[in-house]
């Protein structure tokens, strides 16, 4: 069994010479995250994912969590863990100090969630449940709530839950029905949610529902959704826990992978629920959360990746099989093989652009926080509000591709559940579909990203990457030459289908959604080429420079050559399919769809 | 109670260190570098010290380039109070550091000196040893138990079949054993003060020692690669290679 070791070379060069921690650090309110303790920050939450959660990772997906009568049993290994993580003071990274937190960057947290899912997915879908809901409650809740809550959610004694679905009310809100009577100073939650993460668990002292419900006046659809605060344990005055409210969990799922994650079943009868901002604007509260939760998933992606790629290259490296083509002679280790050599830079070259895009929207989340100057932060924000889609969707299509390719590269000891890089692909499944399918992604990529502001943004990005053309002809290598004309290619095909959807707008946008993920998944391919680029360039600077470490540039400029010649490729022809796909998808009757 | 601790900016333990291509020493460059594990340990038990109420200040010391901050800031990390480093790009043999860390302790008058048994790159053992006698201060070497109180340190020695106790008087200097404690996990919390805490830098000629080498590396090489076996006939054959090539029969 192959451990993780968290990649922390390659972070440091992606926060500090693609997303610009140097300049975060300047900005105000961030004056603390200095590439040295940022530095000093990831070295110890490397040694506490991998020391801590890793190796509870396989035993946990194997035992999952057990339910009985309402309550619901980690497996072994995740309380103690968990208080660990409580300890280590991890839980209060990005949240503000007035909370107890450090009030890190976003930048920051999101390389230390990268470690922590890719160390234990199941485990850090907990902390990654309460940071959305501390950040929906920092933002939109009453004074009052946050002082009874924020602290000890900031701390991980209690733990946060989003309560959106229920069984008629899937990726559709509109169709929610649980019920919030208002009954004196707070309200009576009744109805059912289901596939709630963390809903019941064993490790901490209090659960903090938020939940989405109708008061009985509340309009039709989304426009009538609040948002509430319903705790497991309802707080005294005096912030010390109180009487058991009505909010239990019936039941856990089975599910396909992350086993060890608690997905409940959860029944409010006449649950004591307090209400978050206004009544009738929970929606809007909700995306707050959901937002960052996509970006979330989006990272999950980068995370089932690297830790899929890492046990893939571990057995390449050591299994030995067949002969060199060119030498022959002695039986090799598989990584000496040309295919299997293309599988490890397919899943090497994609998961280093996931995570460099990922780190570039979390540093463009911080500056659209905190810039001084107004106008860079609203730029800031409507490439944020572009790329999280992107992260979204393509890095978790793109995460199950190479799960999948890592059990390809163990050959039949990848489907051998006891390798452990089957666990990964059953893990990554989900992030596909939790947080708004890929579907609902492309959906919002392309209405409100794109159509709705006339392809104003897409276009800034777009000039960026014209930008960056200028720079990459000014390289004297073949490889990044190679490249240049590659991201050229796509940019243009990104251009094309931007116009497209955009002329295609007010008129019907069912040929635009039939091509929505084919252009996600366009979108993800060139950003993901735009940044290695970046980091090819920087490689190259680095190199003539004589700085650091040579072999890891020259892997750098090589590994973005092949993400042109692999992945990038393909811009044009997903170009195609959005522009002429959409009348082979629309064109059956429901009926031919029967093929018998 | 003051308590100074060493800490020692070395090779990381998972690294696979590779010799320079000229044979002069290890290859650094671009090489993952933390704190010596038993320095961690040497930490670690001051702060127990400083929980227990026995250490009212802990100093940590470390001698080598600037880059050692970063250790030291770890070590703050972990719970030391300040920190000092004695600068210096040169190559600092264990009596170096001895002098060093001597004419710190005059300058800060602690109580105990709790350092690693060794450091894991070049394993010499000795600045502990060094240090004591240079001070001409008790000494306990490999602690895997150690108690303060009543001016003197009561310290359980790992030693070849089984486990001596000694009591020493104090001011002293102990060496960490790898049982002494599991050093703990730094908390966020900690990184962050830590930057905050006082970390002075010193040259060794403001202590007015000279750090000159007294000791010349001639030559590092790397263990040589393990050959491989031979399939003999009979036994006859074994016997022969074992005594005439092998000559240990």
């Amino acid at each position: 069994m192959s451990a993780y070791a968290a990649p922390l070379k390659e972070m440091r060069f992606v926060l500090n010479e693609l997303a610009g921690l140097a300049e975060l650090a300047r900005l105000p309110g961030y004056q603390d995250a200095t590439p040295d303790t940022v530095d000093a920050i990831l070295e110890e939450a490397s040694k506490f994912g991998t020391e801590v959660l890793d190796p509870i990772n396989y035993s946990g997906d194997r035992e999952g969590s057990k339910w009985s009568q309402g309550s619901v049993t980690t497996p072994k290994g995740f309380k103690d863990a968990y208080r660990r993580y409580v300890e280590g003071g991890w839980g209060a990274l990005p949240v503000r100090p007035e909370w107890g937190g450090q009030g890190l960057p976003k930048l920051v947290a999101t390389a230390v969630e990268e470690m922590l899912c890719s160390a234990n997915m199941s485990f850090s879908l907990c902390p990654l449940l309460t940071q959305g809901a501390i950040h929906a409650l920092e933002l939109c809740g009453s004074e009052a709530l946050q002082k009874t809550y924020l602290g000890k959610m900031a701390e991980g004694a209690w733990t946060g839950t989003m309560n959106l679905t229920e069984p008629q009310a899937g990726t559709d809100l509109a169709l929610v029905k649980t019920r919030a009577v208002r009954h004196g100073e707070h309200y009576l939650v009744t109805g059912q949610k289901i596939f709630i993460t963390y809903g019941e668990h064993d490790l901490a002292e209090n659960i903090v529902h938020l939940v989405l419900a109708r008061t009985p006046d509340a309009p039709e659809g989304v426009k009538g959704i609040s948002l509430f605060i319903v705790p497991k344990f309802l707080v005294k005055p005096d912030g010390s826990l109180g009487e058991r409210n009505g909010a239990v969990c019936a039941s856990i799922e089975h599910k396909l992978g992350i086993h060890a994650s608690p997905t409940a079943v959860m029944v409010f009868d006449n649950a004591v629920g307090y209400l978050v901002g206004e009544e009738n604007k929970g929606l809007a509260y909700m995306f707050v959360m959901m937002n960052e939760a996509r970006f979330g998933v989006g990272l999950q992606g980068v995370s089932i990746s690297e830790r899929a790629y890492q046990r893939a290259l571990a057995y390449a490296r050591e299994r030995l099989q067949g002969r060199d083509l060119v030498e022959g002679g002695k039986t090799v280790p598989i990584i000496r093989h040309p295919d299997v050599r293309r599988m490890l830079m397919l899943m090497k070259s994609q998961t280093e652009a996931m995570r460099a895009l990922a780190y570039v929207v979390a540093a463009a989340m911080d500056t659209a926080q905190r810039h001084p100057d107004k106008e860079t932060r609203a730029r800031s924000q409507a490439f944020v509000d572009l790329m999280i889609p992107v992260v979204k969707g393509w890095s978790t299509e793109t995460g199950i591709e190479i799960a999948s390719l890592g059990i390809q590269v163990h050959g039949g000891m990848g489907f051998i559940e006891e390798t452990g890089a089957a666990q990964h692909l059953r893990d990554a499944r989900i992030t596909t579909i939790y947080e708004g399918t890929t579907g609902i992604q492309a959906g919002d990529l392309v209405g409100r990203k794109i159509a709705r502001e006339g392809g104003a943004t897409a276009k800034v990005w777009i000039a960026q990457l014209n930008k960056l053309d200028a720079e990459l002809a000014r390289s004297g290598n073949r490889d990044i030459q190679a490249l240049r004309s590659r991201l050229a290619a796509g940019a243009q095909a990104v251009a094309e289908c931007v116009e497209f959807i955009v002329a295609g707008a007010g008129k019907d946008p069912r040929a635009a959604f039939a091509g929505a993920v084919p252009f996600l998944k366009l979108m993800g391919v060139v950003a993901g080429g735009w940044q290695l680029a970046r980091a090819a360039l920087a490689a190259e600077k680095a190199l003539a420079a004589k700085q650091g470490d040579a072999a890891f540039f020259q892997a750098k400029i090589a590994t973005a050559r092949f993400f042109g010649d692999h992945v990038l490729v393909l811009a044009p022809a997903l170009k195609s399919t959005v522009l002429d796909g959409a009348a082979g998808v629309l064109a059956l009757d429901e009926d031919q769809f029967l093929g018998a | 109670m003051k308590v100074l601790v060493s800490v020692k900016r070395v090779v990381d333990f998972n690294v696979k260190v590779r010799v320079k291509a000229d044979g002069t020493g290890v290859e650094t460059a671009n090489v993952k570098m933390s704190m010596n594990p038993f320095d961690e340990i040497a930490i670690e038990e001051a702060v127990r010290l400083k929980e227990a109420g026995v250490a009212t200040e802990i100093l940590a010391v470390s001698c080598g380039p600037s880059a050692c901050q970063e250790t030291l800031r770890t070590a703050l990390a972990i719970g030391a109070d300040r920190a000092v480093l004695v600068e210096s790009d040169a190559e600092l043999q264990p009596l170096a550091v001895a002098k060093l860390m001597k004419a710190v302790c005059l300058k800060e008058s602690p109580q105990l000196v709790i350092m690693g048994k060794q450091a894991i790159d070049d394993d010499s053992n000795q600045t502990g040893q060094m240090l004591a006698a240079l001070l001409g201060w008790p000494q306990a070497t490999f602690a895997s138990k150690l108690k303060v109180a009543n001016g003197r340190a009561e310290v359980t020695r790992e030693v070849d079949g089984g486990l001596e106790t000694v009591s020493v008087r104090l001011p002293a200097v102990v060496t960490t054993d790898l049982r002494l404690n599991e050093p703990r996990y730094v908390t966020l919390p900690n990184i962050m003060k830590a930057k905050k805490k006082s970390l002075e830098i010193v040259k060794p000629e403001t202590l007015g020692v000279d750090v000159a080498p007294r000791l010349a590396t001639l030559k590092v090489a790397e263990p040589s690669k393990r050959k491989a076996g031979v399939k003999l006939p009979d036994a006859k054959a074994l016997v022969d290679k074992l005594r005439n090539e092998a000559k240990v029969i």
